[in-house]
């Protein structure tokens, strides 16, 4: 159990800056997700913790002892690869025992936490056979033992469920949380999935192109999102975006999308207000889109005039693809709604919860 | 007694066609979907090619089993008339009645201690350096793979006189030392580049993943990266023995003296300036393949997988 600390951290690959000043405090016992698009730089900057890469420039904390020059091994931690990088000539015992006798734990001990982990993972059946006789989600099971076992500070998971059937990472993801409850310890987990990283996390960390977007939980991360990278990636279907102008019209603020426009309301507006007659970035979440039909109560709507586009019924919600002029989006609505491909119809913009961003900058206006 | 004489002819003449008939399906069995024309042509060639291979070793066998007065003979049966073991009894333990030691277990051991030694040691020092071709960038890497390849390219007899100017200054000349290190530096680098490939293969993950439970880059050589590569290992000890085993010219250059000879030296000493004991030289030369078909046969299960290794990840 430890905290961990990125400083400043750099990596750089010759002219390629593949962790870029990352600053990060994990605290004791937290399950921290590192979260963002291929090669953003999450696994290397997990592999930087790991000691598998060397970094460039600043400092890396386990507790309070800097690792930055300590072998991969003296680092007490453990981690699970997205292959799972099971020792193919060993047996699933011998995997999961193989960092312990190496330590020169006793044999007793070894055994005890092996079958203790086995146990855990309802593996204990699989312990005789070779990582080739088990099923991907079994190996999964065996990578994540062998890290159990050794009784790590930090436990580090590299994207470890990407390679199963997305019934088994559901499956999955929930035992990882249990485990994360039952082991009370630092995890640390990369992921490319925002599902994975909302489902899971105490903390998400948004990472772009190596740098830190947003530290968050998850809540704050989806209803705050401080700029248009982190409101875009986080949430599915993806917020939509509609450039436009913000302004004054009679004392109101409207948000001009050039097709549409739709008034902020005043609660909203002081806010925005230092923006006005300034390019900006509109955007709403799929689900404050209402058919006109079936409006909550209680908010502020807005009612924009659309064609429908494609429709898509989920059971429990339909998406519904609509088209303003030269604007495309989604909303997802209440089953009910009747509308039709083809159709001319009206939908209702919930108002207070609408995010305005700066055109320039893309940061979220507060 | 002649009815019942026909009665089994025909019985076992049916059996006979019986026999025909079920040769005829297996094999249309075995060729379905091609034309017969094609699986015909294809089976004739693959026994002409068979016979072509193992006529040459049916000759030596035979010659070596013929009495030392027919030698000469045009006869072809495999098996000769009046087949005498005398040939290998002479080369296994000599004629005392002609005054003639036998050298043969010598040389066998000869050949055997050094080209053992040999693979050994050169399958030890590409392991090694493989591991550091395959996992390690430094200066010279490229270079080096380069000039190891490009000595696999001088063919053995330019080599020749540098290997002799080179063993003699060290004063090597006649020993088996001699000859171990100039076998060992023409194994090494093939095995180099066989092992290389295969370490290619491993994911590094294995390895990062061995770090961080608490190897050093030692203990994942020797923990993870060797068992895994047994297949590689066993192909490049049995390729440098094959190479070694069999090996005449460098033998010749650097030993001259009969206790130092390898077997295919010794056996040469069958060929005298005047007289050729051809029927010895066979028996010898039988006796000489059985240890690499032992071994042939025994590795050929690592032999298989070793050649298609690359294709199936682990």
């Amino acid at each position: 159990m430890a905290s961990v600390t990125y400083k400043n951290v750099y990596k750089r690959f010759g002219d390629v800056i593949a962790v870029n000043n990352l600053d990060i405090e994990v605290d004791d016992k937290e399950f921290l997700v590192l979260v963002g698009p291929s090669g953003c730089g999450k696994t290397t900057a997990l592999r930087c913790l790991a000691g598998l890469e060397e970094i460039s420039d600043g400092e890396i904390l386990i507790g309070d002892r800097v690792v930055n020059d300590v072998a991969p091994k003296d680092r007490d931690i453990a981690m699970v690869f997205q292959s799972y990088a099971l020792y193919p000539h060993l047996s699933v015992y011998d995997n999961m025992a193989f960092g312990l006798k190496l330590r020169k734990v006793p044999k007793e001990d070894i055994k005890r936490r092996v079958n203790e982990a086995a146990d855990i993972l309802g593996i204990r059946d699989l312990l005789d056979r070779k990582p080739r006789q088990l099923s991907g989600g079994q190996r999964q099971r065996v990578a994540v033992g062998r890290a159990i076992v050794r009784e790590p500070k930090v436990f580090l998971f590299d994207e470890p469920l990407s390679n199963l059937d997305a019934k088994l990472r559901v499956a999955m993801r929930a035992e990882i949380s249990k485990l994360h409850q039952r082991l009370q310890t630092t995890f640390i987990y990369v992921t490319h999935d925002q599902i994975e990283a909302m489902t899971m996390a105490t903390r998400i960390a948004v990472i772009n192109k190596g740098i830190l977007q947003q530290l968050d939980t998850p809540q704050n991360l989806y209803d705050r999102p401080n700029n248009i990278f982190v409101a875009g990636f986080i949430g599915s279907p993806a917020m939509n975006f509609f450039p436009g102008k913000l302004r004054k019209d009679g004392g109101k603020l409207v948000v001009d999308t050039g097709d549409f426009s739709v008034t902020i309301p005043d609660k909203h507006a002081k806010v925005y207000e230092s923006h006005a007659g300034k390019d900006i970035i509109f955007g709403i979440r799929p689900e404050n889109i209402h058919d006109a039909d079936f409006i909550p109560p209680n908010i502020e709507a807005e009612k924009v005039a659309v064609k429908v586009d494609v429709t898509e019924l989920m059971g429990n919600e339909i998406f519904l693809y609509l088209i303003s002029g030269k604007n495309t989006f989604v909303s997802r609505v209440d089953p009910r709604s009747k509308l039709r491909v083809g159709q001319q119809a009206q939908v209702a913009f919930d108002m207070d919860s609408v995010h305005i961003f700066d055109a320039e900058t893309e940061e979220a206006i507060r | 007694m002649s009815t019942t004489t026909d009665a089994a002819n025909k019985v076992s003449s049916a059996k006979q066609a019986n026999v025909v008939a079920h040769f005829i399906r297996w094999f249309f069995y075995r060729a379905r979907g091609d034309s017969p024309f094609k699986t015909i042509l294809i089976h004739a060639t693959l026994i002409v090619a068979c016979i072509i291979a193992v006529y040459p070793v049916l000759r030596v066998v035979t010659i070596s089993l013929r009495p030392n007065d027919t030698l000469l003979t045009t006869d072809l049966r495999i098996i000769p008339e009046n087949a005498t073991l005398d040939n290998y009894k002479e080369v296994l333990f000599g004629n005392p009645e002609r005054n003639r030691k036998s050298d043969f277990f010598l040389w066998l051991w000869n050949s055997l201690s050094i080209v053992s030694i040999t693979s050994v040691l050169s399958v030890i020092l590409a392991a090694i350096s493989a591991y550091a071709f395959s996992r390690f960038k430094f200066p010279g890497r490229s270079a080096g793979l380069i000039f190891l390849l490009t000595t696999q390219m001088i063919p053995a007899g330019m080599l020749l006189l540098p290997l002799f100017i080179m063993i003699a200054k060290l004063k090597m000349i006649n020993t088996p030392l001699g000859l171990l290190i100039a076998y060992a530096v023409t194994a090494v680098p093939l095995t180099i580049w066989t092992l290389k490939g295969y370490y290619d293969t491993i994911p590094v993950d294995l390895e990062e993943a061995a770090m961080i439970d608490g190897a050093n880059r030692f203990t994942v050589f020797t923990n993870i990266i060797l068992p895994l590569s047994t297949p590689a290992l066993a192909i490049a000890f049995l390729f440098s023995f094959m190479g070694g085993w069999s090996e005449y010219l460098v033998a010749r250059v650097i030993l001259q003296k009969n206790e130092a000879f390898t077997w295919p030296l010794g056996i040469f000493t069958y060929a005298q300036q005047f007289t050729v004991s051809w029927g010895q030289f066979s028996a010898a030369s039988v006796m000489i393949a059985i240890p690499v078909m032992i071994l042939f046969l025994y590795s050929s299960k690592w032999l298989i997988s070793g050649l298609t290794l690359g294709s199936v990840k682990g």
